[in-house]
Parts: C-alpha cells; sequence; structure tokens
C-alpha cells in the first residue's frame, strides 16, 4: 500500500484533493512516522482519520461555513469603521436627513458585526477582529477627500454597499447546510440592499446620475469602482433571455437592473484590499 | 460546494409517477430552451377544480412557483398603477414606478419561462382594497408589497435545495429589498430600513410561505394551494 498511489487515484476525480489536504501537512508528517510503526492492518483507520479531516462532511461544511462568516464579518467591519468614521467627522455632513440615514446605517453595520461575531462563537468557532487603525478608507489614496468631501464619502459608502450586496449574495451557497446561518445571512444580504438604494437616492439628490438600484455596468462614480459593477449588465438569466421577454417591452437597461449579481470571494478581495492597511 | 442534498441529479417526478433524475446543468439548460417541455413532469397540479386552490407543487419547483405567483401579484399591482396614475405623481416617481412595473414583469416572465410547462396558471388578483387615484394607499400597498416580496425571499432561502436557485432568488431579493427601501423613503425619507422592517440585530425577516400567503390572499382572488412547498 502506497499512500501517494492512492492520493494519485483521488486526484483524478477530485483535482483540490492536495488543496484539501494542504494544512495537514504536519498530520501527513505524523501519518507517516506513525505507519512505519503499526501494523498493516490499522493503516485503513489511520488514513481514514486523515481523509475524514479533509473531506469529512461533519467537519468540512462547518469549516466553510466558519470561513464564510468570517468573510461576512470581515466586510461587516469594513463598513461599520467606515460609517464610525464618517460620522464622527466634524463637518463632512451637511446637517439635514443625511445625518439620521448614515447614523442609521452605522448602526445596522456595527449590530451585523456584533451578530457574526456572536453566530460564529455560538457555532464554536473564532470570529476575526478589525480595528479602526487596520482600515485606509482612501483607499491608498484612490478616494483621497473620503473625509472632507461629502460626495467623496457617499461615493464610497454606495459601492460598499451594492459590493456588500453582491458578496453576500455570491456566498449563499456555501451557508446551504445550515438554515439558521442561511436565514441570517439572508436577512442581512437584503438590508445592504436597502442601504445601497437609500444611499444611491442620496447621491442622486446631490446631483449623480444613479437610480435606486443598478443599471447596466454604470457605477454612477467612475472607473475607480468599476470592478464593483463589471457583470451586473447581465440580462439573460439561467438561460433566458429577459431583454423584451414573452413580448413584454423590457430594455436591456431594466432586464439589468432586474436582477442584482454575484461577485466571487476573490473578487471582493481584490476589490476591498485597498481599504486595509 | 456543500450543499443540502449532496447529490448533483434532481429528481422530478414525471405525470405519470416515475421519478426522473437528471443533472441540474441539463436541467438549467433545458428550462430555458425549446426542451422545456421535459418539465411538463407536473410537479405541480394545474388547476385541482377544488376548494384546496392552485397547487404550487413541491420542492424547488414549488418554490419557484411560489414567487412566480408572488410576482404576478406585484407585476399586476404596478401594472394597474399606470392605467391612471395617481393625481400628483412626480416625473422622478413615474419614472422609478415604470421601472419597478418592468422589473416586476422582468421576475415574473422569468419564472414563468423558466419553469414552462410547470408552471401555475395566472393569477386573478384583487385590489378591491387599494384606492388607485390615492398616492397614499398606492404606496402603502407598494410599501407592503416590497417588504413582503423581501421576507418571502428570505424565509424561502433555506427551503431551496438547488444551489443556482439559491442564487437566483438572491439576485431577485436584493432588487426588491432596493423597490423596498426607495418606497419606504418616498413614503417618509429615511424610513428605507427601519425598525418595522429590521430586527433589533439590523436584520431584515423571513416569513415562511404560509405567512406569506396568507398576507397575500388579500389581494388575490385565486385561492393558492402550498400544502405541498417543503417546510425545511
Amino acid at each position: 500500500m502506497n499512500i501517494q498511489n492512492i492520493i494519485n487515484e483521488i486526484e483524478k476525480v477530485d483535482p483540490e484533493v492536495y488543496e484539501r489536504l494542504d494544512g495537514r501537512r504536519g498530520a501527513m508528517k505524523n501519518f507517516a512516522n506513525f505507519s512505519g510503526k503499526v501494523a498493516l492492518a490499522a493503516l485503513p483507520i489511520a488514513l481514514g482519520s486523515m481523509f475524514k479531516k479533509a473531506y469529512g462532511k461533519g467537519s468540512g461544511v462547518t469549516a466553510l461555513i466558519d470561513e464564510t462568516l468570517n468573510f461576512a464579518l470581515q466586510l461587516e467591519y469594513l463598513e461599520a469603521n467606515f460609517y464610525i468614521k464618517g460620522v464622527a467627522t466634524p463637518g463632512l455632513i451637511p446637517a439635514g436627513p443625511g445625518v439620521g440615514a448614515l447614523t442609521t446605517i452605522r448602526d445596522h453595520e456595527n449590530a451585523h458585526v456584533t451578530f457574526l461575531r456572536a453566530a460564529i462563537t455560538s457555532l464554536g468557532a473564532m470570529p476575526v477582529t478589525f480595528t479602526a487603525a487596520q482600515f485606509d478608507f482612501t483607499a491608498r489614496g484612490a478616494f483621497g477627500d473620503v473625509f472632507s468631501n461629502y460626495d467623496t464619502f457617499l461615493a464610497v459608502a454606495q459601492t460598499f454597499e451594492d459590493t456588500g450586496v453582491r458578496a453576500y449574495k455570491g456566498q449563499a451557497g456555501n451557508l446551504m447546510a445550515n438554515n439558521d446561518i442561511l436565514t441570517a445571512a439572508l436577512n442581512i444580504h437584503s438590508v445592504e440592499a436597502r442601504h445601497a438604494s437609500h444611499v444611491r437616492q442620496m447621491r442622486k439628490a446631490r446631483g449623480a446620475n444613479v437610480k435606486p438600484w443598478i443599471t447596466g455596468k454604470d457605477t454612477g462614480i467612475g472607473a475607480a469602482v468599476q470592478a464593483s459593477y463589471n457583470g451586473e449588465d447581465l440580462t439573460t438569466q439561467a438561460g433566458v433571455n429577459i431583454v423584451n421577454i414573452n413580448g413584454f417591452n423590457i430594455s436591456a437597461a431594466a432586464a439589468s437592473e432586474a436582477f442584482d449579481e454575484t461577485l466571487t470571494k476573490d473578487q471582493v478581495v481584490a476589490i476591498v484590499t485597498p481599504f486595509f492597511v | 460546494m456543500s450543499t443540502k442534498n449532496s447529490s448533483e441529479k434532481d429528481l422530478l417526478v414525471a405525470s405519470d409517477g416515475r421519478i426522473q433524475s437528471f443533472s441540474r446543468r441539463n436541467f438549467l439548460g433545458y428550462i430555458g430552451g425549446a426542451s422545456a417541455l421535459l418539465l411538463t413532469a407536473a410537479a405541480c397540479k394545474k388547476d385541482d377544480n377544488n376548494d384546496n386552490g392552485i397547487d404550487l407543487g413541491s420542492g424547488d419547483v414549488g418554490i419557484l412557483n411560489y414567487a412566480y405567483a408572488l410576482e404576478q401579484l406585484e407585476a399586476a399591482f404596478y401594472t394597474k398603477i399606470f392605467e391612471a396614475p395617481y393625481s400628483g405623481i412626480t416625473a422622478s416617481e413615474s419614472a422609478l414606478l415604470a421601472d419597478i412595473r418592468d422589473h416586476e414583469i422582468a421576475h415574473r416572465e422569468f419564472f414563468k419561462s423558466a419553469l414552462a410547462g410547470s408552471a401555475i396558471p395566472a393569477l386573478t388578483v384583487d385590489f378591491s382594497s387599494i384606492n388607485f387615484s390615492s398616492r397614499d394607499s398606492v404606496l402603502g400597498a407598494a410599501k407592503a408589497f416590497e417588504d413582503l416580496g423581501v421576507t418571502a425571499y428570505n424565509g424561502a432561502g433555506k427551503l431551496i435545495t438547488n444551489p443556482d436557485y439559491l442564487v437566483l432568488a438572491g439576485k431577485i431579493v436584493s432588487v426588491e429589498a432596493r423597490h423596498a427601501a426607495y418606497i419606504r423613503d418616498l413614503i417618509s425619507n429615511g424610513s428605507f430600513a427601519d425598525n418595522t422592517a429590521l430586527d433589533a440585530n439590523g436584520l431584515d425577516k423571513a416569513r415562511t410561505p404560509n405567512e406569506v400567503l396568507t398576507i397575500a390572499g388579500t389581494y388575490l382572488k385565486t385561492k393558492i394551494n402550498a400544502s405541498n412547498l417543503p417546510t425545511s
């Protein structure tokens, strides 16, 4: 029995076998030492234990949920810290309804941080923690006046909210094994969409050419945030062309607006990385 | 990707009672194309001709029919608004409400096309409780429909077994939430996500199909039977 042959065989049906086992090299090393000493009869048990860690339904699914929730928590920290600083910056937000709205959104993002930390802890995992000093809301200078120019602040807010909606949507499938967690994530996802809608209305009131929903892949901001909107111009869903569907007068713009699109974790990470020190 | 149902196959009960199985990718391919007839597979009965009402069906098809029913209701409502817009409607309101109408029609027709032979028939609405000449009445109903839609999709997510359908529901629910926030702000600026919609944790709420259909029933002449929908 040659463990390398076994893994090679598994690789034929699961190309990710090495990735799954990666991080468990210590276990493999132990296994190698162990296998030198144990009787042949014990090998299947030892092997089973190793692969159960890599593939085990319980542990693998739980780990994916933990990881996904921590990713969501990281995004909520980003948003919460952004609004905390914005609301606390004198002279940034003009007197008027914007103060109340942004305070409301800040409070929601803080509540999401608290909620996700509790959820992750309840699953027996360790929630990540971020502090204010770990963020750079200028995105390395791309939004240098984010806390002195209200329009820049709102543009970044819009991008965060629209990106957050896409991020949660992209991760929902990872949570399907836990109904309570999935439902909670969906209940956050739609709140981010409510925020996005309102921030867009705030920007429209200040002259920006945006609607509460996303038209095509228009940013209403500029090229700096294009990555957050690429793919939103999709007009075909599950093979069904939405434009003028079944004889109804549905424009390409409306067809794209009617469905928000997902972003993968990698896409989201690439978008938000400049906002972390 | 992990799913509640680890099988890559979707099971459908054929009209003759046999269980049919084919891959999810094929299924998604079929639902958009000419082969949609394969789905005549009748997980739902078009009309029971009895007091139980229109049977939404079971499994994922039942959930998609449930969404189709709600989108029918919303699309009919916004279409009706434009037959005789309320007095004093502004150009901005008119433009954005027309957008919402088009989104809801797009959702409705999408489900109709995707479900093909498994789709429930057109529902008959009852908007007699809404005064379409009154802005307050129209926007109040719009708010109720949009908030209801958000809670409906949020509650249906866990009932879906196919991850692709979960994503589709997600693509729609965030647009409904955008609508809800806009309508709420039209009624009272700043109420886009107030504590009448959200809980103390800053989360939207989820409703079960039965809870949703009880509320929606006020606006429907057609009775809907959700008894075969999954419950967990």
